[in-house]
């Protein structure tokens, strides 16, 4: 059986300057990985290229997603084959109500899909039920997607939306920038609720902390834009203890 | 040998426009004196140019070149098309008051009105030998707008309407200009004058029935709210994508009155909308909103005068463009703080949308301020979509082209707050959503 996440010797520049300079990942199903590692080595980057942000430009290498090239996809070709990027920091767009938000984005993927379109009454249950066992309070959709939201209420909506577009990938950037201690192991809860043998999540993560909240299967760790030591959950806090320096050594 | 060609000036070609208009112009005596010195005004100046401060960027000389004769009378089978144009209206429910090609038409019209309103045409107030104030409707050029003029002159019909003291419309007044004709004018002018305590709301559409193009339309409609009265004011400009509409507003708010506006412009090659807005009693306060949704070679002005003359009034402006290809919107806002109007509030922000490298937009806030204690703000932007939403949205499965228009729906929302009534902004969001479907 074929993996479902494929990153194969993949090289990618921003501008004239590569950031990615060979870098291979595998991720089966119902897998959680954590990717770990210095700033500017090239986390971020790596979740950018898998969800197909504009701006980065891949000069070799391929991911496949469930076997199929995922380079050759637009972004929203790529949401509605199960990849869910939660954002380091998701954007608050004024003037667009939360449920038309995920209503449209929820049937857009469907559509995509050749699936029916949730209707009206149908959407309300489906998102009343997932915020509710996510313990998200209903609340948070009554406002504009993301306006006026604290670091933490912008998280869980990440999460909220993960629960609701049930996706097949799920690739976590840095989720615990800007949060406090509460508010992180809030949005940990609702992403272990959502782990799954059908489902495999990608950490990425500056800090071990988080990991003790969602705890990995693999660890990774990545300087200079490549993976430069693989190993269980011990090796989160390996780092812990010593720190990045002794990788950035083997990567130079 | 040489022939010398002679182009006739755009002011001769008006000139014989009015001639050849002027047998057939409602009203002799007076009226005809009116409009003869409306059109001296007009025949002196011509149609504005960019060197023409308040028309600076709308320059009629080059986008309108010359003013269209004026459109026959509709006959048997122009309004055959114009109903047929009505059936495509999104606003029902509303008193419908039509005019085709400048001339109102009864058979196509609610000839029962709810109580509290009065209605009569124009043409038939300026033929009434026995009214002695009929020429003042030609005569209320409450600004030297020398379009305003020109409207003055060729007016053929329009509707003067009345709403009693303390009177609550239940259904809109909607006056529907049809126009079923190419190469022509229309030229109209109607009021509405609102009693005491009185509610009521407006709405004007500017359609074509099918096949009509190049026509242009002169529209003015002069407003009076009467003490404590509320009027909200919708206007819906779907021309035919080559014709041209130049609309006036002139309106003068009571005391404690209280005006929402709301300019829609998605139709017409060449359109100005100036409205001129005075405050003429205390604790009066108005929204002045406005969207226009651009694209192909589409020129669109709004063109907003507020003038606060006296104290505690307050005013809020919020106006959005769209702008895709090659449009052109521009937005001129003026308000004018007299040196009696203390404690006025008056705010304005318009922003534009740019949606392609061939598209502009000019903004143009203007604030004359003479009283010490009042409190005035303006904003003004432009800029394309953000791409960080844009990706955002993407990420979540939305193709680009519906992301774009969820970020311009929401865009354009704010300024289709303003519109009170519920059925009429779904008009209003409808008509977005149509533009946005469009452009596939």
């Amino acid at each position: 059986m074929s993996a479902l996440l494929e990153v194969r010797n993949l090289q990618v520049r921003v501008e004239e300057r590569e950031i990615l300079h060979g870098l291979s990942l595998t991720v089966n199903k119902g897998e959680v990985h954590a990717i770990m590692g210095p700033n500017g080595s090239g986390k971020s980057t790596l979740s950018h290229v898998i969800a197909g942000k504009p701006g980065y430009e891949v000069t070799g290498g391929e991911i496949l997603f469930k076997g199929e090239d995922l380079l050759e996809m637009s972004p929203d070709e790529r949401a509605a084959k199960g990849v869910f990027l939660a954002f380091q920091y998701p954007v608050e767009i004024p003037g667009v109500a939360t449920m038309t938000f995920l209503r449209t984005a929820l049937n857009a993927q469907r559509k995509a899909r050749g699936e029916s379109e949730y209707s009206t009454p149908d959407f309300l249950k489906k998102v009343r039920a997932v915020a509710a066992s996510l313990n998200i309070p209903q609340e948070m959709l009554r406002r504009g997607v993301n306006v006026g939201f604290s670091g933490g209420e912008k998280k869980r909506n990440e999460v909220l939306q993960m629960g609701l577009f049930e996706p097949s990938l799920c690739i976590l950037d840095e989720m615990d920038s800007g949060l406090d201690i509460d508010a992180l192991r809030i949005a940990a809860d609702g992403v272990n609720a959502l782990r799954s043998s059908e489902r495999a999540m990608v950490v990425i993560t500056h800090y071990q902390r988080l990991l003790n909240y969602i705890v990995p299967d693999f660890v990774h760790v990545m300087s200079k834009g490549r993976v430069v030591k693989s190993g269980g959950k011990e090796l989160a806090l390996e780092l812990e203890e010593k720190g990045y320096a002794q990788f950035e050594e083997q990567a130079a | 040998m040489n022939v010398a060609l002679i182009k006739p000036t755009a002011a001769e070609v008006a000139s014989d426009v009015f001639a050849a208009a002027r047998d057939r112009l409602p009203g002799k005596g007076p009226v005809a004196e009116a409009r003869r010195a409306a059109f001296d005004d007009f025949a002196k100046k011509g149609l504005p140019h960019r060197r023409v401060e308040e028309w600076k960027y709308t320059d009629l000389r080059v986008l309108l070149r010359e003013v269209a004769a004026l459109a026959a009378p509709p006959d048997a089978a122009a309004l055959k098309r114009a109903e047929a144009a009505l059936a495509t209206l999104d606003v029902t429910g509303a008193h419908r008051l039509v005019l085709v090609d400048g001339v109102f038409a009864p058979s196509l019209s609610d000839t029962t009105l709810e109580a509290g309103v009065t209605t009569h045409r124009l043409a038939d107030i300026l033929n009434d030998a026995g009214n002695a104030t009929r020429a003042d409707l030609l005569r209320t050029n409450a600004t030297a707008d020398i379009m305003v003029a020109l409207n003055a002159a060729l007016a053929t019909d329009g509707v003067v309407l009345g709403v009693a003291d303390d009177a609550k419309l239940t259904k809109p007044l909607h006056i529907v200009h049809v126009a079923t004709q190419s190469a022509a004018s229309l030229a109209t002018r109607s009021f509405l004058k609102l009693g005491k305590g009185s509610q009521a709301t407006l709405v004007e559409s500017f359609i074509a029935a099918g096949g009509a193009q190049t026509y242009q339309t002169h529209d003015a409609v002069v407003l009076w709210a009467g003490e404590g009265a509320h009027l909200d004011h919708i206007r819906l400009v779907e021309d035919a994508r080559d014709a041209a509409n130049i609309s006036t507003a002139i309106v003068t708010l009571g005391t404690g009155t209280q005006y929402r506006a709301f300019n829609l412009t998605s139709g017409a090659a060449v359109s100005r909308y100036q409205a001129f807005v005075r405050f003429g009693g205390e604790n009066a306060h108005a929204d002045v909103n406005g969207v226009s949704l651009l694209n192909g070679r589409q020129h669109a002005d709004n063109t907003l005068v507020l003038d606060h003359t006296v104290p505690h009034c307050t005013s809020n402006e919020v106006f959005r463009a769209v702008v895709d290809e090659a449009a052109h919107s521009v937005f001129q806002g003026r308000i004018n703080v007299h040196p009696d109007a203390q404690k006025t509030d008056a705010r304005m922000m318009t922003r534009a949308l740019l949606l392609s490298d061939e598209a502009e937009a000019d903004n143009k806030p203007e604030l004359e301020i003479f009283a010490d204690d009042v409190q005035c703000g303006h904003g003004a932007t432009t800029g394309a979509l953000d791409d960080s939403l844009l990706f955002y949205l993407r990420a979540r499965g939305l193709p680009e082209k519906e992301a774009q228009a969820l970020l311009i729906q929401a865009f354009v929302g704010e300024a289709m707050e303003a519109i009170a009534d519920e059925s009429l902004r779904d008009v209003a969001i409808a008509t977005a959503e149509r533009w946005l479907a469009r452009r596939g």
